[in-house]
């Protein structure tokens, strides 16, 4: 199956006052068209700069420094900005984190919705609709996501988080798009409302057969939803597995290290944090980013970065441990 | 496994000067505003140090005298040396300015700070005639009890006076609106638990960090009370016979200064009106900045 | 929605506004009389002058109108007869142009000044927030983005210094404009004349000029600050993400969020305006309320003050209470509450 998003070599760096920091240093992925990849880290890992360098929507200071995204065989990286501004929406969509304020307070939902489809309109006259097939879509959105149909006349002050995080699953399927990015989309919601809304993002992803990529640190929330897992540290991919194979066997140290620290009923009591800290990315560490705090470095580890492995069981990484098994 | 720590004597601290020159380049409109204020401190300095004040007042020199080496600033109708006039004139605006504007500002941190400590009834007598006086358009106010005075009894303190009667509402407001929000925080409340008497929390706790509140109502009560007291000099309202800014205009205004083609009497107290109010408009842009990080250039 | 909700807003807004009313009349009703001036005996005065010598019985005549109009009485009781009056909307006659009374000395000159001042201040808010929008906007233009820095400077100038220099360089050294007053002079009014409405706005050009170039600065600023804040809220990104336009999102998510406030700072910048209309009025010898109001104080004539300063006090105290229900016109948040 031909992979709907490919993301080769992506480079994204920070230029502050204190120096440059490389927030995205050579990150490569691939999806298919109705997988879904959880994309894991702690904070400052890049996992939103990862989210927003696919959109290219990197502001100054930052700057994409280099790689491609293809999405469904067009470069994003190369095209103009106007092609861009189509490609949003359209072939890759974002869900934002925090949906309490992601809606414009002063105009209804459905002007919302209808604002995101016009703005997508000219791309091809065969593409062209009428407003009342325009509403038509967007409450079939709504429904989509058990939404009223009456919610397109209201405006987001009525709505819960809830219902608000659900709006912005409507507009992000709003023209079936091939990716989905779904940036931390519970984390300001109830136990009970994130998995209504996980399961509405499973729903609709379906519906649409589009790619979702998953960001967050909530491995549990990862674990009953996602088909793979991508681990992140200080801006590098260092393991990229099938999501059964993550959490019984992870094979990078700093994977190995971020399942053992999940509490679990066994040990119950025992927390197993990582000592250290993550390094600040103005000053990476050479060779590997993760070896000051790896039990298993070895010389090579502080010297030379480790290339991209696969191993047999379709797992990926960048570790020098496994280099001979490749 | 080595985590490598750098010790605390290796990480250079910059400079208090460092940080501050620092920060200036950044926030560029505070920088300059500080600077006009220092030349204008500076020259109104060196012509009190050195020049013979009784010329700011009429019939002391030659009379409509255009700019020249002897008299920079020319002379007007009446015989003053405009220059002295502006050196005065510049000194007694900055009294009336600070004068007002700290008085207008002391009034607004006590009542403020009285208003929203202590609540209750008092907290609404307060806030209500503040909201009660707002609408009432405070320079009407200022031109009646000016025109109504007797002329020799408007002195630069009267001006001073009649600016700050109502003039106080605002720092007071907002100075009470920031004390009630920092009632509600957590430090106050944990003072109050650690035994800290009521007159402990007001000097070390609430008081630091209204600071940057005090400062920013500080510069503009001063603003204000040179724009109010310069507009009622101008109608003819102040003290005529020192060399105000204001006054200066309006003497030129009544001889016809710019049909007589005595174009300098009243363009250079323009402005230096202008550089004043403008220097303290940045000043003010600036601590604006100070206080509201979100404003701050990141770049 | 609760309509006795909103009858009670509209009846305390309404006691706000009296008691707003009341304070200002008791305050202009006593500063005046500080003063030792009796206008029945300053417009003697002036006629005298006018005319050459002053009548023999002076006082006495002084004295009848003193009778006449009631300022003989004790203070307190003049202040109930004047609250009362008030009450009545009569305002009371003019000293020095009697029998003009004070409401149609107000009314004369009111076209002026509000003619002057709704244009000015309708200008200086539209320009002026539109310039601060685009200023604070990343992806103006960069030299767009600097030209707002010479109007926020422009803050300092006062609108009368504005006038001066005005005054100086247009009016003065290129004669594009006139000096002052309403109309050329020895011009018979003629409303329906495009010649002479040309004159009258030929003369209001300079006096609106210099409003207009010292508001402006004030919204530029504000604007601008409020376009830095809103920029940087949640779903100004998001309609980023949603692949919207430059312009669609600078009108309907950031512009749009980012005047709100700005509409309650125009009930607030009011005094401004009347403060500065009065003195650039004088400046410019309109026939506004500002020169009925110089030349009341010049003779003492305190109930013609003390109407023009009720009337404007009335004036903004409406227009901040008509402002603050306009405000649920347009944030829908706040018609919840």
């Amino acid at each position: 199956m031909t992979p709907v998003l490919q993301v080769k070599n992506l480079q994204v760096s920070y230029y502050t006052d204190a120096g440059r920091a490389r927030a995205l240093d050579g990150v490569d992925l691939t999806l298919t068209a109705g997988e879904k990849l959880g994309l894991v880290g702690e904070s400052g890992s890049g996992k939103s700069t990862m989210a927003l360098a696919m959109m290219r929507m990197i502001k100054p200071p930052g700057r994409i420094e280099g790689g491609q995204v293809i999405v469904d065989g067009t470069d994003l990286m190369t095209v103009s900005d106007e092609d861009m501004l189509q490609a949003r929406l359209s072939k890759i969509a974002y869900i934002p984190q925090g949906a309490m304020n992601s809606l414009n307070p002063v105009i209804r939902i459905g002007a919302q919705m209808m604002d995101a489809i016009k703005a997508h309109q000219h791309q091809s006259t065969s593409d062209w609709i009428s407003a009342a097939d325009m509403e038509k879509r967007c409450i079939q959105a709504l429904e989509s996501v058990d939404l009223n149909s009456n919610v397109f006349k209201m405006y987001a002050h009525e709505l819960s988080g809830g219902m608000k995080q659900r709006v912005c699953i409507a507009i992000s399927i709003l023209l079936r798009p091939k990716v989905i990015i779904a940036d931390e989309p519970t984390s300001a919601l109830d136990v009970v409302t994130q998995r209504q809304v996980m399961e509405t993002i499973d729903r609709v992803q379906k519906q649409i057969g589009a790619a979702v990529i998953l960001i967050g640190h909530d491995m549990g929330l990862m674990a009953q939803f996602v088909d793979k897992v991508a681990v992140m540290y200080a801006g590098r991919l260092m393991e990229l597995s099938a999501v059964r194979d993550m959490f019984t066997d992870p094979k990078h140290p700093y994977a190995q290290a971020l399942i053992r620290s999940l509490p679990n009923l066994e040990n119950k009591g025992v927390f197993n944090g990582i000592p250290g800290m993550a390094p600040a990315l103005l000053q990476l560490p050479g060779g590997c980013a993760f070896h000051p705090r790896c039990v298993h470095a070895m010389e090579i580890c502080s010297t030379h970065r480790p290339e991209p492995i696969t191993l047999p069981g379709g797992q990926i990484l960048e570790c020098h441990l496994y280099s001979e098994k490749a | 496994m080595t985590t490598a720590t750098l010790a605390q004597s290796e990480v250079l601290q910059p400079s208090r000067l460092t940080l501050l020159s620092r920060y200036l380049r950044r926030n560029k409109g505070l920088a300059i505003g500080l600077f006009i204020l220092l030349v204008l401190v500076i020259f109104t300095a060196t012509g009190m140090a050195t020049k013979d004040l009784k010329d700011a007042y009429p019939l002391s020199v030659k009379t409509k005298q255009p700019p020249s080496l002897e008299f920079p600033l020319g002379t007007d109708y009446f015989g003053r040396d405009l220059y002295v006039a502006m050196v005065v004139g510049l000194w007694q605006t900055a009294l009336i300015g600070l004068l007002a504007g700290a008085l207008g500002t002391l009034i607004g941190v006590v009542l403020g700070f009285i208003s929203a400590y202590f609540g209750g009834w008092l907290d609404t007598a307060i806030k209500g005639i503040c909201q009660v006086l707002t609408p009432i358009p405070a320079f009407l106010i200022q031109v009646i009890i000016a025109g109504s005075l007797d002329k020799r009894d408007v002195t630069i303190y009267t001006m001073a006076f009649v600016v700050v009667l109502l003039a106080w509402m605002g720092p007071t407001l907002v100075i009470r609106s920031q004390v009630l929000t920092m009632k509600e925080r957590q430090f106050v409340a944990v003072a109050k638990l650690s035994g800290m008497g009521d007159l402990g929390i007001i000097f070390s706790e609430i008081l630091p960090n209204l600071l940057p509140f005090i400062a920013a109502a500080f510069v503009n009560q001063v603003f204000y009370s040179v724009f109010a007291s310069f507009n009622l000099a101008v109608l003819g309202l102040g003290p005529i016979r020192e060399p105000l800014l204001g006054n200066t205009i309006w003497a030129a205004n009544q001889a016809s200064a710019f049909f007589n083609n005595w174009w300098w009497w009243p363009l250079f107290p323009a402005f230096a009106l202008v550089l004043i109010l403008g220097s303290l408009a940045l000043v003010n842009m600036g601590l604006d900045e100070l206080a509201n990080p979100r404003i701050r250039k990141t770049e | 929605m609760g309509i006795k909700l909103v009858i009670q807003l509209v009846i305390r807004r309404l006691l706000f506004l009296i008691l707003v009313v009341w304070a200002a009349s008791t305050i202009t009703f006593f500063i005046p009389r500080l003063s030792d001036k009796n206008p029945v005996r300053e417009r003697f005065a002036e006629l005298a002058r006018l005319g050459g010598f002053a009548p023999a019985d002076l006082e006495k005549i002084v004295a009848a109108y003193n009778t006449k109009f009631g300022l003989d009485k004790p203070l307190s009781e003049q202040y109930f007869d004047y609250i009362s009056s008030v009450a009545r909307f009569d305002l009371g006659v003019s000293f020095n142009k009697y029998p003009k009374t004070v409401m149609e000395l107000i009314m004369e000159s009111l076209p002026w000044t509000i003619t002057l001042l709704l244009v000015t201040t309708f200008l200086s808010f539209v320009i002026g927030n539109l310039l601060g929008a685009v200023a604070a906007w990343p992806r103006s233009p960069q030299w767009l983005r600097t030209i707002a820095t010479p109007f926020i400077l422009l803050q300092g100038v006062p609108p009368v210094v504005m006038g001066v220099l005005l005054l100086f360089f247009i009016g003065f050294r290129l004669k594009l404009a006139p000096l002052g007053s309403a109309y050329s002079a020895g011009v018979i009014p003629d409303w329906s004349s495009p010649a002479f409405l040309w004159d009258v706005i030929h003369h209001q050009l300079l006096p609106a000029l210099a409003l207009v170039l010292g508001s402006v600065g004030g919204w530029v600023l504000s604007m601008r600050g409020m376009g830095i804040t809103i920029q940087g809220e949640d779903y100004v990104n998001f309609a980023e993400h949603k692949g919207l336009g430059g312009y669609t999102i600078f009108k309907d998510y950031y512009a749009r969020n980012a005047l709100l406030p700005q509409v309650t700072g125009l009930a607030l910048a009011l005094g401004n305006v009347i403060t500065s209309g009065i003195v650039i009025e004088s400046m410019f010898s309109l026939p506004g309320l500002g020169q009925v109001l110089n030349a009341a104080i010049i003779s003492n004539d305190f109930l013609v003050i003390y109407g023009v300063v009720l009337f404007i006090t009335i004036a903004v105290a409406t227009l901040i209470v008509i402002v603050e229900f306009l405000y649920p016109v347009l944030d829908p948040r706040v018609r919840h509450q």
